[in-house]
């Protein structure tokens, strides 16, 4: 079992989570993505990026499939805002994208992504919106944004 | 695959070429910055979020029962896929094991005709993609079929918000069964129509076989699922390989892409793996249609939903893919954070992997054959 | 063989003016007759063309804009009057000139393509006397006209100063400069067993043996290749990629709107009819009546057909059916790649062509020493 041999070998290192997922602290991410590559999690299903709204801290939640065995692996980071997390874009690629969301909506910084980037929201976007603490601006670029909404509610 | 000329003998300069956000093969608001040589493309990026309407956001302060009507709205050709897909995932969130058994079968009665719905768009704008203008009018006109009948179920046409989590919005009409029978019969002999207009026209072939090939690695490596994923040789449906709801019970194959016309994974291979799977699907109404049982389809609604604290991610097999829901919720009546895995958009970015090298023309083909749905890449 | 223009200038000779000068006032007829034939066919064959679509395509097509009171609704005349509609709209609408557009060059280039299908014209006959010059060199005139468009083409993809029309514009000058050359050596063809460049010769030849389509293998090859090659000279489906609407919007019309679009459809419109002409005139017998080739059981009253009134309505007759197959084409067809249609012009037109060229030679010696 995939899980199991990851498990093993990083046996001190995590922190398992009630429904079945590990914390792991983001200076291992580096390892710890190549090994569960390694071990035969092919699929990268979805990175999820959160914000725990307690001491500026962000978390990155990663789903992992394998198409082989059929298993799932849920990884889940937690760190400081400031932080910047191990980009696992070259492992899967399909987290370049997923990672560029991470960035646009909540500003987690990655270390080693090809191409950091928005990509939803316009370039010239400020601030991350998912963020607990961001505020709706009263000026988008020299617009005013209309803040009573009761002729559309 | 073309040799992209080495610039320095000749002093060529690359032209910057801008397809879209307005552009009639883009599907909607996508914008490509296209590389090209002459014809031949050497780089794509895809630029998005022209149609970002701040699903994640909203979700953060709706409640879940609010939600379910903008989790349609995500892909609006597969709506009722979006809108079982979470309530799937909300059921996995509450706790809700078993659902009334006519709750079910409606929602894989209706699930499985919105995968014709959208498969029948998928091949007909692949047919205009590639020039042929007259498959789309005819495989629009079968999906006015299907629409009719989920107007007349949920009394929309595009937006049903019918599914809820826990239940369905009301009950099917009485004349429903009779109805979906009878389109099935009349639909069946439609495929073989549009496999000697489009399928198995020579020019088609010579078009889209060979082109933009994935193989599955990539593919896996990329994230790409559903038919994009099957087209490629790899046999994995979620509907067979974890059943959810209640595919358990019927019997379906799970159509491949085998490379009849060229390599396995090309262009040729994704459509028509669209078309066998409209058969499957139809295999499988057969099955559902006659034994839908009695009962109350509200019965299982629950009353007020405030999960416990706690995070799912639950995964769903759409038209366009595998759509997963990662819900974290506060103990609160709304999710604290709510991720939405869009098939489209991990498919999307793989266009410029399989498609650079080849033509302009063929960039359209490929995206066509891709399927995507821009509501649900920017959501 | 008279012309259209003999005619006139022996019914303007009692004015006693100069012959040159008869010239010049006997021309402007013809031109205007060319004319009112470019509008009425344009008018016509977009209708039949939106009918067809919708037949194809189960859907009803135009069906609201009657004419005088002729409203039609679901039935097949329904919205007769849509195309002169969409006309006077297109004459009326704004002409937009994009403001980093060479304004000149893109005022001229509708003209020049106009200009080219207004010329080829000149040399169409459509029927036996009804021809407004009747040249010695008619399809060599007709090859040569024909390929002016293409100059108007470049030149409009140019001044747009668009990339899309760029674009559009150097596939048309790839694909019709190549298209040129199976049709020069399908005409050669039937130009070698007539014996004549004039089109009132080769239908004479015809009449005399039989129509080129029948006449041996070979001809009958070079038909098709004929006809698939002109209809990838007129830019139609599958042929289409110079304006290639999934891919370059609308190629190197992208620009352009109202009155010069409206002229662009003009010229297309005119040379789907003149190609159509042609192969019906130089492969399938032009104004000599089917019934003449089987003539075997019916009845001598029917003859009458085979007169020379009619040979207006059997050109046409042939013509608009390769017309209508061009339009079955276009609702049935996707398109081919840029690549793709040069491999079908240079590797598999132009080798069949010249071998074809090659064997009806043989042939004609063979044929012509044994069976004479």
């Amino acid at each position: 079992m995939s899980k199991e041999l990851f498990v093993k070998k990083y046996s001190d290192k995590v922190e398992a989570l009630d429904n079945g997922s590990f914390l792991v602290s983001y200076e291992d991410w580096k390892d710890m993505s190549k090994h569960i590559n390694k071990i035969g999690f092919d699929y990268l299903m979805c990175i999820t990026s959160y914000d725990l709204a307690v001491d500026e801290k962000l978390g990155l939640a990663y789903n992992f499939y394998s198409t082989d065995k059929k298993e799932y692996l849920e990884i889940r980071i937690e760190f400081h805002n400031s932080d910047k997390i191990f980009s696992v874009a070259n492992i899967w690629r399909t987290a370049n994208w997923h990672e560029r969301e991470a960035y646009d909506m909540m500003g987690i910084l990655f270390d080693g992504h090809p191409d950091m980037k928005r990509i939803l929201l316009p370039e010239d976007w400020e601030g991350h919106p998912l963020r607990k603490d961001w505020k709706e601006p009263d000026f988008y670029n020299g617009m005013p944004v209309p803040k009573d909404k009761s002729y559309w509610e | 695959m073309y040799k992209i000329l080495d610039k320095s003998i000749i002093g060529a300069d690359e032209m910057v070429l801008n397809m879209g956000p307005q552009h009639p093969s883009t599907h909607g608001v996508l914008r490509l910055k296209i590389v090209t040589d002459g014809e031949v493309v050497s780089h794509i990026e895809p630029i998005i979020g022209y149609l970002h309407r701040c699903f994640e956001k909203h979700c953060e302060n709706l409640s879940y029962e609010q939600i379910a009507p903008f989790a349609d709205r995500c892909d609006y050709l597969a709506a009722m896929h979006m809108g079982h897909a979470y309530a799937i995932s909300v059921e996995k969130l509450l706790g809700i094991e078993e659902l009334p058994s006519r709750v079910e079968y409606i929602r894989v009665i209706l699930a499985e005709f919105q995968r014709i719905s959208s498969h029948l768009i998928a091949i007909g704008v692949f047919g205009l993609d590639v020039g042929a203008i007259t498959p789309f009018t005819w495989t629009l006109r079968d999906r006015e079929r299907i629409i009719d009948l989920f107007e007349q179920v949920t009394g929309a046409r595009l937006l049903y918000n019918y599914i809820w989590p826990g239940g369905l919005a009301h009950d099917l009409p009485p004349t429903f069964v009779n109805k979906a029978l009878e389109f099935l019969d009349y639909f069946e002999p439609q495929i073989e129509e549009y496999n000697n207009l489009l399928t198995t026209n020579k020019i088609f072939i010579e078009r889209s076989a060979d082109v933009g090939v994935m193989p599955k690695d990539v593919a896996i490596n990329y994230g790409v699922t559903g038919p994009s994923l099957r087209g490629s040789g790899m046999p994995f449906d979620l509907r067979k390989d974890e059943p959810y709801s209640i595919y358990s019970k019927f019997d379906f194959d799970v159509p491949i892409g085998e490379g009849l016309m060229g390599t396995v994974g090309d262009s040729w291979d994704r459509y028509y793996v669209k078309v066998l799977e409209m058969k499957e699907s139809i295999k499988i109404l057969r099955q559902a249609l006659p034994q839908i049982p009695d009962g109350d389809v509200q019965s299982a609604l629950p009353k007020k939903i405030r999960p416990k604290k706690g995070e799912i991610y639950s995964r769903y097999e759409t038209a366009r893919g595998d759509v997963g829901f990662y819900i974290r919720s506060g103990g609160k009546n709304t999710p604290t954070r709510l991720k939405m895995r869009s098939p489209a958009y991990c498919n999307l970015s793989v266009l410029n992997e399989i498609s650079a090298g080849w033509m302009i023309s063929d960039v359209i083909t490929v995206l066509g054959s891709l399927d995507i749905v821009l509501g649900e890449i920017d959501r | 063989m008279t012309s259209a223009l003999d005619y006139l200038i022996e019914l303007l000779a009692f004015t006693g003016l100069d012959h040159s000068i008869l010239v010049v006032l006997a021309i402007h007829i013809p031109a205007l007759a060319i004319f009112l034939v470019m509008v009425v066919n344009a008018t016509i064959a977009v209708y039949v063309e939106r009918k067809v679509a919708a037949f194809m395509q189960d859907r009803l097509g135009p069906m609201e804009v009657g004419l005088f009171g002729f409203k039609g609704g679901r039935r097949f005349w329904g919205g007769i009057g849509q195309t002169i509609a969409d006309a006077i709209k297109l004459l009326t609408k704004e002409d937009i000139v994009p403001d980093n557009a060479d304004k000149k060059l893109m005022l001229l280039a509708p003209f020049i393509i106009f200009i080219g299908a207004f010329l080829t014209f000149i040399a169409v006959p459509f029927s036996e006397n009804l021809v407004v010059s009747d040249f010695n060199v008619g399809i060599f005139y007709i090859i040569a006209m024909s390929s002016v468009g293409v100059i108007g083409i470049i030149l409009a993809g140019w001044s747009s100063n668009n990339k899309w029309s760029l674009y559009g514009a150097m596939r048309a000058a790839a694909q019709i400069v190549s298209y040129e050359i199976p049709i020069g050596l399908t005409l050669l063809l039937v130009v070698i067993v007539a014996g004549s460049l004039n089109l009132g010769d080769i239908v004479q030849w015809q009449a005399d043996n039989r129509w080129f389509i029948i006449h041996s293998p070979f001809t009958f090859v070079a038909f098709f290749i004929y006809f698939i090659s002109v209809v990838a000279e007129t830019n139609r489906t599958p042929f289409d990629i110079p304006e290639a609407e999934s891919e370059l919007v609308a190629g190197w019309m992208t620009e352009y709107s109202g009155f010069k679009w409206a002229i662009f459809f003009l010229s297309e419109y005119a040379n789907m009819l003149i190609v159509s002409i042609v192969a019906s005139v130089v492969f399938l017998g032009g104004w000599l009546s089917p019934l003449a080739i089987l003539n075997i059981g019916i009845p001598e009253s029917w003859m009458i057909l085979d007169g020379p009134i009619l040979g207006f309505f059997w050109v046409m007759l042939k013509a608009l059916f390769l017309v209508f197959v061009m339009m079955w084409f276009r609702w049935t067809f996707p398109r081919l790649r840029v690549d793709q249609l040069m491999y079908l012009c240079w590797k598999v037109f132009i080798p069949f062509c010249l071998a074809n060229l090659f064997f009806v030679s043989i042939w004609e010696l063979i044929s012509g020493t044994i069976f004479r």
